[in-house]
């Protein structure tokens, strides 16, 4: 498992792994949305938690095509999947691996981009914090509907169907917690519905997402 | 170790391919699959390595024995020869490459990339990978393609090397390797027959 | 010389699950479809007419509350049509039948196009009494969220060439997707107290609307029953062929 875990980082890293597109699409999309709604710094303010949080949403979307098509195209899933290691770890892993890539990036730049919407002071806290408890999930689920369309020639869209609706609940606490932490609200229901929508996937997704791989290899 | 296939029948997209086929593979013998284009040799392959369920019969001695190297290798291009065999070594919970690396001549190439070689290159490569598993079942599918004539004979002598430790192989190829006590298996006479649905997926439909 | 022992039919599961073969659940089906389609009709005429002409306006919203006998129905059969594929999809898995899964498939549709009407009356209820098309009210909001995850199971069938690989994932999906949904029902409770009015049907009478309404009601909702079961049959019956053709053609092709 180490072993997967250091491949996927090391493929990601190196050229042409797409390290950073995530983090560069973030970027633009933060910039662009005080160009489309207006540079009033108070209606920037009000919306900013929501915005980077789906900002980081799509960002994390965007990469998911990657996670499985590359080693589907080149047979290491028919491998792995005769190998030793079971088909839940391995998808967890890769799971792993593209939070480490994509998701933990995220988290990091997003007070940064918060400066540019004016995120209000107390905001930054609880945006990285639901951010860092939100963006797990949102690479696990996103790996199940990666097992999902695998086998679908230019699934990219496709998977973006399936897997939005599936990250409302996330969507919706995490960015809960970052809007009530920017005006000073209690945060802590939200906090605890993100963590455990988290746990609960971490735990039960890779199951959903090897028995898909597993009709897709067939 | 050995391998016993009983009155297998499998499938591709849920259509009968080959039915009842039954052999038995013990420690080192070589079992040659042979058969024109589309007669359901990968497909054969592919159920018995555990990829897709078999329609009916029984394959008894498979459960984490075998090392299945189809058309693609599972190469990274962007990973060194040494990294992308490390990496398998360490999936199958091993660590020594260097064996591998020798019987495939891949010593002078540790250091590139994989995306950097010949195909007949990615091909050794490839193969080097099932030394690296430790499995003593090999399952290949066309292991010959875009290898020149030096390195059939290399593929050959590995495939007798693994032989003679106790191993087994199973190979869908059109050429003769050499290998002397090869058994045969042509699968031709094992194709189903249109009429012949039993299990299939389609059968409810008729 | 060895004698050989005559093979055993295989046996023919019996009562229920027999109609899990095709041609017995297109025999079946063919011979309930015509009373079906009537008996729906029947439903649908008298609910709809009795609640439209012959029930007084509401004191507070006057004629505007007479949508509620398509809004209502509608929506019902929306959220059942989904809980209809998850047990289809799960007699799939378990059971394997083919009928299952096709039923699960030919459902779809339906169900989308029971969310949409339950969400363009919505919306037309809504503008009189909200003055509003649309707010992001739970239930509209979870409504649309349901929309959206019928087009992703539908877009999901459409993608995948092999039927059986098809239904293998879709059921898959329409499992996890239902988790997401009770979820995204709660998450939505939870990010916006709403307007809409409460359940317009529930045991507890205080809460439930005034008889005149409710009988005609009640048979709006048959009729949306019987015509979702005469839709899904109907349909299932064309998967079924469409799929009888497939697999002849195959058969001819391999002859």
């Amino acid at each position: 498992m180490k072993a997967l875990l250091a491949r996927d980082l090391a493929l990601a890293l190196r050229a042409g792994g797409g390290f950073g597109l995530g983090l560069a699409f973030f970027l633009i999309v933060t910039v662009l949305v005080p160009l489309s709604v207006g540079p009033q710094s108070e209606l920037l303010a009000r919306i900013a938690p929501g915005l980077l949080w789906l900002g980081a949403l799509l960002a994390c979307l965007l990469s998911l095509d990657r996670l499985l098509a590359l080693d589907w195209e080149d047979g290491t899933l028919d491998l792995l999947a005769t190998s030793p290691l079971p088909l839940e770890a391995a998808l967890s892993v890769k799971a792993l691996a593209h939070w480490i890539t994509t998701g933990l990036p995220l988290v990091l730049a997003a007070p940064v981009l918060g400066v540019l919407l004016n995120l209000p002071a107390p905001g930054f806290f609880w945006l990285v914090i639901s951010l860092l408890l939100g963006t797990p999930a949102l690479s696990v689920i996103g790996s199940f509907g990666a097992a999902l369309t695998v086998g679908v020639k230019r699934g990219g869209l496709l998977m973006s169907l399936l897997v939005l609706p599936l990250y409302v609940p996330t969507l919706i606490f995490g960015a809960e917690v970052a809007r009530r932490g920017a005006v000073g609200m209690e945060t802590q229901t939200p906090l605890l519905m993100l963590a455990g929508i988290t746990l609960g996937v971490i735990a039960i997704m890779p199951f959903a997402s090897a028995a898909a791989l597993r009709v897709n290899l067939r | 170790m050995s391998l016993a296939v009983t009155d297998l029948c499998v499938a591709r997209g849920g259509v009968p391919v080959l039915t009842g086929i039954s052999f038995d593979l013990a420690a080192g013998q070589v079992l040659i699959l042979r058969g024109p284009n589309g007669s359901g040799k990968t497909t054969l392959l592919r159920t018995l390595a555990g990829l897709q369920p078999p329609l009916s019969g029984q394959i008894e001695g498979a459960e984490d024995q075998i090392a299945y190297a189809a058309h693609s290798d599972g190469l990274k291009s962007m990973l060194s020869v040494d990294e992308n065999l490390t990496f398998w070594a360490q999936v199958f919970g091993r660590k020594d490459i260097d064996a591998a690396i020798e019987a495939f001549r891949l010593g002078e190439l540790r250091r590139r990339l994989a995306g950097t070689l010949s195909a007949g290159q990615k091909r050794r490569l490839g193969l080097a990978r099932l030394l690296v598993t430790g499995r003593p079942i090999w399952m290949l599918d066309e292991p010959t393609v875009s290898l020149d004539v030096d390195a059939v004979a290399m593929f050959a002598r590995a495939v007798r090397a693994h032989l003679a430790q106790g191993g087994a192989a199973l190979i869908a190829t059109h050429i003769d390797l050499g290998l002397d006590d090869a058994q045969v298996l042509d699968v031709g006479p094992f194709r189903a027959s249109p009429e012949d649905l039993a299990g299939a997926s389609d059968e409810a439909f008729l | 010389m060895s004698v050989t022992e005559p093979k055993t039919q295989p046996k023919r599961p019996s009562g229920f699950w027999s109609y899990a073969n095709p041609v017995k659940f297109l025999a079946l089906s063919e011979r309930i479809l015509p009373t079906l389609w009537w008996l729906s009709v029947i439903c649908l005429a008298v609910g709809l007419i009795w609640g439209f002409f012959f029930t007084p306006d509401d004191f507070r919203q006057g004629s505007t509350v007479k949508i509620i006998y398509l809004h209502v129905p509608s929506a019902l059969m929306a959220i059942n049509a989904w809980f209809m594929m998850l047990v289809a999809s799960l007699i799939w898995i378990v059971r394997r039948h083919h009928v299952s899964a096709l039923a699960a498939k030919a459902a779809a549709p339906v169900g989308v196009v029971m969310t949409l009407i339950a969400l363009v009356t919505g919306a037309i209820w809504g503008q009189p009494m909200w003055g509003t098309w649309w707010a992001w009210d739970p239930r509209l909001t979870s409504f649309l969220i349901l929309f959206l995850f019928y087009l992703g199971y539908i877009a999901l069938w459409e993608a995948i060439e092999d039927p059986d690989t098809a239904a293998d994932l879709t059921s898959v999906l329409c499992l996890v997707g239902s988790v997401f949904a009770v979820l995204s029902r709660y998450a939505v409770n939870f990010w916006n107290q709403g307007l809409h009015q409460g359940a317009s049907l529930s045991l507890d009478k205080e809460e439930n609307v005034a008889d005149v309404f409710y009988f005609p009601l009640l048979v709006a909702i048959a009729g949306f029953v019987l015509l979702f079961l005469a839709l899904v049959l109907y349909r299932t019956g064309t998967e079924i062929r469409l799929r009888r053709t497939r697999a002849l053609l195959a058969r001819e092709a391999r002859l």
